[in-house]
């Protein structure tokens, strides 16, 4: 659907503002599909003509971008996108049985191997696998709208997806204190803050065993001469 | 004599300001920066390279040669760009570092910016980790409100501007030419070098690529010296670094240390191994990239050297520990169907090799491969490496030829066994 007036004035302005950020204009394009993403949930083909159209380049140039990138979708995504990983560290911690447990739960086929979504029947919530996700310590790791969810378990899992889709405020493990949803997401990729930085741990549990272990046995970095 | 921890860039994680300027500034953060702008940037590059600062992103490239790479008094403009793209799997340093603490990476990034006469710079941040990325708009933020960015910083007359660039779920554009190539917003596939991006970068630029722990070092050692930094660490791996435990052992987590520590002290301080009675099988020093090693190396120093001399790399000290319960080939096929997943397309080799070493694989996990599948594999993996443009293509058959080196009968014993001779359940995080 094509947008309306209202939301091309809105959107052309947090245009001029991305591309503003940048020496060229065209390095705004992914926030820019970003943007879009924001508005529909997805990157449409409206979204691509409105990127091409700040851009000066062809809706092909933009589509070329947009299908390289994993992060942006190409069908209307669920509220919250739930990611698996199983990448060898998480998947042998324990995210295969995870993401099995989790695509039956949702009555999706639990031996897929693909990176497609499976999607809950009320359209709320997809799984998809994800790729190493930079939180090995903490594995095996469950994200939601690219939020973390530290060492979860099968039965972990399967209560924060009912959770999700009975609408309950469900709180990342380190992030802010209430999920935001998928588009809200988008729009931090874009670069547009939701002031909620300072909620949520300064660093998980994990993050900080090198650092209790140092100050329980006085060590640290020598002093400078 | 050094202690075995050495917490530097980890320090104030534990407070829970620890992410503001203020919670930096009550260690010391922003003490470097009046100082480095008060010495000639040719002096600031001077004192990274006595340093001995060698590039944490993996490849231990010196910084400071880095930096003395890019051409002065060229009229062009400089760039940094900070990789911050951390996607090897195993690695998961900078991810924390940038949430629980930007205020040190910005202030690396205006001392390097500095150094290589930059006025903008770019953290190129995998877009998949919303609140690190949150923390870094935020820090940006504040960095700016304190004068520490924008014009005429501290009076200095040097002027910055920083962006916070998040990427859009593609582990190729860790290589620094095909970050480079997103960041102008194109596909991310890599250039060949030469011309390196120290003289065509960004914008046909002189760019400087650091990864995030690199550029946080900075402020340390501007502040303590070079030979502070220098005194830790090997003879030739100077300093510390963040070392990320992963897997089976007890205690994961983070551990900041000088280099040269060993798997062996490590796993001791991460409470040992996690389940009685399964010993350490095989373990990636730095990442999936690296080749596996197994308790043979438990005593090697986790340096550049040492780890090479034990036919690895450091990497990123990405640690991923695997006990007995794990299956080897099954770890391999993983990793190697990370890659084929990964490759951009662009080089045949890297593009056809995965995707047939993948096949190949899953046969043999499956317990129907054939005595010429190992050496299949390692055909098409000799025919990879060295003949695509990057580092991916490279790694690709990395996971699987160390595996067979080590452990080739456990791979044909999945033939004779008519399958993967081992439980999956065994090596979960729950399992007794």
């Amino acid at each position: 659907m094509p947008f309306s007036e209202e939301t091309l004035t809105r959107l052309k302005a947090d245009a001029a503002e991305i591309t503003g950020r940048y020496p060229r204009a065209r390095s705004a394009l992914l926030p820019l599909l970003y943007l879009v993403q924001a508005e529909e949930g997805y990157v449409s083909d409206e979204g691509m003509a409105f990127c091409a159209e700040v851009l000066g380049i062809t809706q092909t140039e933009v589509r070329g971008v947009a299908t390289f990138y994993t992060m942006y979708k190409h069908e209307p995504a669920a509220e919250y996108q739930v990611g698996v990983c199983t990448n060898t560290t998480c998947a042998i911690m324990g995210g295969d049985q995870i993401y099995a447990e989790l695509a039956e739960h949702l009555g999706g086929d639990a031996h897929g191997n693909g990176h497609h979504d499976i999607k809950s029947p009320d359209g709320k919530v997809a799984v998809e696998r994800l790729e190493c996700n930079a939180a090995c310590d903490y594995a095996p790791v469950v994200m939601v709208n690219w939020e973390f969810f530290d060492n979860q378990t099968p039965q972990s899992a399967k209560k924060l997806v009912d959770d999700l889709r009975a609408g309950e405020n469900v709180k990342p493990t380190r992030g802010p204190n209430r999920l935001c949803t998928w588009k809200q997401a988008n729009r931090i990729l874009a670069g547009f803050g939701d002031g909620q930085a300072a909620e949520g741990p300064s660093a998980g549990p994990a993050s900080l065993v090198g650092l209790k272990l140092a100050k329980e046995r006085g060590w640290k970095a020598p002093e400078p001469s | 004599m050094t202690d075995t921890l050495t917490p530097v860039l980890t320090a104030n994680w534990d407070q829970p300001d620890s992410f503001t300027l203020a919670g930096y500034s009550r260690f010391g953060g922003y003490k470097a920066l009046p100082k480095a702008l008060a010495m000639g940037p040719d002096d600031v590059i001077a004192t990274v390279k006595d340093a001995a600062l060698r590039g944490r992103g993996g490849a231990g490239f010196p910084t400071g040669m880095k930096w003395s790479f890019i051409p002065q008094n060229d009229g062009k403009p400089h760039y940094l760009t900070v990789n911050a793209d951390e996607s090897e799997p195993g690695t998961c340093k900078d991810i924390p570092l940038m949430m629980a603490n930007p205020h040190v990476l910005i202030e690396g990034i205006i001392i390097t910016c500095y150094a290589i006469r930059a006025s903008h710079a770019f953290i190129y941040v995998r877009g998949e980790v919303l609140h690190v990325i949150r923390r870094l708009q935020y820090a940006v933020a504040q960095a700016y409100e304190a004068g520490y960015l924008g014009k005429d910083i501290l009076g200095s007359g040097f002027d910055l501007e920083v962006v916070v660039h998040a990427g859009a779920g593609a582990y190729i554009c860790g290589e620094e030419t095909a970050l480079l190539t997103s960041l102008e917003g194109y596909r991310g596939l890599p250039r060949n070098r030469p011309p390196f991006p120290a003289v065509e970068g960004l914008y046909a630029s002189p760019t400087v690529i650091n990864n995030v722990e690199s550029i946080s070092s900075v402020p340390s050692i501007i502040a303590d010296g070079s030979n502070w930094f220098a005194g830790l660490g090997t003879e030739k791996s100077k300093g510390f670094g963040i070392f990320s435990l992963s897997g089976h052992v007890k205690i994961p987590g983070q551990y900041e240390a000088p280099l040269g520590i060993t798997l062996r002290e490590l796993i001791d301080l991460a409470g040992g191994m996690l389940r009685p009675g399964h010993p350490l099988k095989f373990w990636t020093p730095g990442g999936s990239s690296t080749p596996l090693l197994t308790h043979e190396h438990l005593d090697i120093p986790l340096d550049f050297e040492g780890v090479a001399a034990a036919g690895s790399m450091l990497g990123t000290r990405a640690l991923q520990i695997f006990d007995d319960t794990t299956c080897v080939l099954r770890a391999a096929l993983r990793w190697t169907e990370f890659y084929q997943h990964e490759s951009c397309g662009k080089c045949t080799p890297c593009r056809e090799g995965s995707y047939w070493m993948v096949r190949t694989l899953q046969r043999l996990e499956n317990g129907a491969g054939t005595d010429e599948d190992l050496e299949t594999i390692l055909d098409v993996g000799d025919n990879i490496i060295g003949r695509a443009f990057c580092a991916l293509g490279d790694a690709v058959p990395v996971p699987i030829t160390s595996a067979i080196k080590y452990f080739k009968d456990e791979i044909i014993q999945h033939q004779k066994n008519g399958g993967c001779p081992f439980d999956p359940a065994a090596s979960t995080a729950w399992a007794v």
